[in-house]
């Protein structure tokens, strides 16, 4: 019982950052922007996020830093992708790559480091309940502000006059040009508010959830949460609901070697990978659903007038 | 103001100029680093641009490096040519070191001592397959299932990975290696015979000069090759034409995946002589940026794996000569693939001064 409740405890933090991130990103592709660096942007706004949290000793701050980097990465990459229309693929794929070199050459001296403790967050009353209070109600306050995230951008993009171009920008850009729609700025703002929420994820990484910094921390986590919002046919509750599930997965490989099951660690290890291949196929077979569902722009380039 | 006009039409002379731009772009900004890091500058770029070239000896290293990159890189360009985006080059060098070898150990346990003219091609052939099976899953997903060909791919890399660390932490753990997570060292007749005396150079960095003037011949003198490139070129027109695009996406991942699988068994044949966790340190990654600075063309993929190679070289001795991280090298490698798609805008449009005129 009280593993099953630690179970749960773990799927929801280890969900955390990839519904943050995933989040970020269904931003921009409803934007009609394909950001192939959420990887790179993770991986320095995590480095950023620790150096601010080893420095300062606060969790906000280090939050803040992530945000700051991930969005200043990513808008490098929307001012490419929206002005100089650069291939979306390969320069997304160039932030990863740059995005991975970084991170190491500026985390060489924070390896190995450990942060202050900071003392664990319960919510009040509700932790002292028989499991569901360990399961549900001991984690850190990102954990429910992610959740929070996910109901604001439903609001956001299906109740609100400003969602509603940024939806009408990723589907048709070209009329929503000619009815006098910014669409280059409003891209760049999707990305970088994708780019920041991204960066969130990667601080929620290395400072909460790890926490720790090692090369390479991410750990293929951006592209999972890429291959989220597709699993989510592009829907905000279905891409916080893919992301505990992947990140139930994740956790199942320890929960397997907990249990004893004779299996070599690193076979376990490949689940996620592997769970998100399989997922992504059955979700991809039906290539009417995907295109009904995902933005019609999606990393097309927009050429105005 | 600074404002971009559309050109009637591509420029060639800008999609060669524009790697060189990119690369001048990157030293500039690598030597400001450098003094950023409190070292001389001049002495920094030395290291990454000049000692890598600095004799004979240093040379060799530098074609060492660039032989997996020229393999893998050419492979590549015919995916990126076909509009096929196959990322995960990575796993499919993991996969082909993994069958390369495999051949090696068995043979090497089972005592097995073959002439090298019979050894060394089997286990080439062995990494070609291995590379090929893997990339086989990805175009078997992009094909039957829609799956995109970016993130199975990619995501491959991390199971492939995983799949070197069972073998090399367990089943294929060498006995006698006080518990280190490797192999045996094959047997010295599955070894690529040396091109040069006194260097660790191969005859591999042969193999992939034939390959590159192969697949020159493939994409731009036949009928396959052409049909590849229209497919990627315009989707319509090759439907219109009758090109099956399940035929392209097979033939680009067969061709990448198998380049790269031999790249894999090069290396464990060549300098690695074992396998090890370490056995490609993200050199499916690098011909990734090689193919771009390239132009996905097999001559401008020879220069740029050089040129990519002496990063990789310049990062190390840096470690070593200057006390800077390797992971400079990285840096500069996304650096300059940033920099080079933001020039390619060259090649599509002029930068014009433009003057506003008063209201």
């Amino acid at each position: 019982m009280n593993e099953i409740a630690l179970l749960v405890a773990a799927t929801l933090a280890s969900g955390t950052p990839l519904a943050l991130a995933g989040l970020g990103l269904l931003l921009n592709e409803k934007a009609g922007v394909l950001n192939l660096g959420a990887e790179g942007i993770m991986l320095v706004a995590a480095i950023a996020g620790f150096a601010a949290a080893f420095t300062t000793g606060s969790d906000t701050l280090a939050f803040a830093a992530g945000a700051l980097a991930g969005g200043l990465l990513a808008a490098a990459f929307g001012g490419l992708v929206i002005w100089l229309n650069t291939n979306q693929y390969a320069t997304g794929l160039a932030v990863s790559l740059f995005g991975y070199g970084f991170s190491a050459f500026v985390g060489v001296g924070y390896v190995g480091k450990k942060l202050a403790e900071s003392s664990p967050f319960e919510v009040p009353l509700l932790a002292d309940i028989p499991f569901l209070g360990p399961a549900l109600f001991k984690h850190h306050p990102m954990v429910y502000l992610t959740i929070a995230l996910a109901l604001a951008i439903v609001w956001f993009l299906y109740r609100s006059r400003a969602g509603l171009v940024l939806r009408a920008i990723g589907e048709a850009p070209e009329s929503a040009h000619a009815l006098g729609y910014r669409v280059r700025w409003v891209r760049l703002a999707a990305v970088v508010a994708g780019g920041a929420l991204c960066g969130v994820a990667g601080a929620f990484l290395s400072v909460v959830y790890a926490p720790l910094w090692v090369e390479g921390l991410v750990a293929g986590r951006g592209w999972i949460a890429l291959a989220l919002t597709t699993f989510a046919t592009w829907r905000p509750l279905r891409v916080l609901l893919g992301a505990y599930l992947f990140g139930g997965v994740t956790m199942l490989q320890f929960a397997l070697q907990g249990a004893g099951v004779n299996v070599a660690s690193q076979l376990l290890a490949m689940l996620p990978y592997l769970a998100t291949i399989v997922v992504l196929a059955l979700i991809s077979r039906n290539p009417a659903w995907i295109r009904i569902n995902m933005p019609a722009s999606l990393g097309k380039p927009f050429h105005p007038g | 103001m600074l404002r971009l006009e559309a050109r009637p039409q591509p420029s060639q002379a800008m999609a060669l100029v524009s790697p060189l731009i990119a690369l001048v772009l990157t030293a500039l900004m690598a030597a400001a680093l450098f003094a950023a890091l409190g070292k001389d500058p001049g002495r920094g770029l030395a290291v990454f641009f000049f000692e890598p070239l600095n004799g004979m000896r240093a040379v060799s290293e530098v074609l060492l490096k660039a032989t997996p990159l020229i393999t893998i890189a050419l492979g590549l360009a015919v995916c990126y040519r076909s509009n096929v985006w196959n990322i995960g080059a990575e796993g499919q060098v993991l996969l082909g070191a993994l069958a390369g070898g495999g051949v090696a150990l068995w043979l090497t346990t089972q005592g097995i001592v073959l002439p090298k003219a019979v050894a060394v091609p089997l286990v080439l052939a062995g990494g070609v397959l291995g590379g090929m099976a893997w990339a086989a899953i990805t175009a078997l997903l992009r094909d039957r299932f829609n799956a995109s060909e970016i993130l199975v791919s990619l995501m491959l890399v991390y199971v492939a990975q995983q799949l070197v660390n069972f073998l090399v932490f367990g089943p294929w753990k060498d006995p006698a290696g006080f518990n280190f997570p490797q192999t045996k060292t094959f047997d010295a007749s599955t070894w690529l015979p040396p091109l040069l005396s006194n260097t660790r150079l191969h005859v591999g960095i042969a193999l992939a000069l034939v390959v590159a003037a192969a697949m020159w011949v493939f994409m731009f003198r036949t009928y396959r090759g052409y049909q590849l490139q229209v497919g990627g070129l315009a989707p319509a027109a090759a439907r219109y034409a009758g090109f099956s695009a399940s035929a392209s996406l097979w033939t680009a991942l067969m061709i990448s995946g198998g380049l790269a699988g031999l790249a894999g068994a090069m290396e464990v044949a060549g300098p690695l002589r074992q396998l090890t966790p370490h056995i490609s340190t993200g050199l499916g990654f690098t011909a990734i940026i090689v193919c771009f600075v390239g132009r996905l063309h097999p001559l401008g993929i020879v220069l740029a794996s050089v040129l990519l190679s002496m990063m990789l070289i310049g990062g190390e001795l840096g470690q070593s000569r200057l006390g800077l991280p390797n992971a400079l090298t990285g840096v500069f490698q996304g650096l300059l693939l940033i920099l080079l798609l933001a020039c390619d805008t060259l090649i599509h449009y002029r930068v014009r001064l433009a003057r506003r005129i008063p209201a």
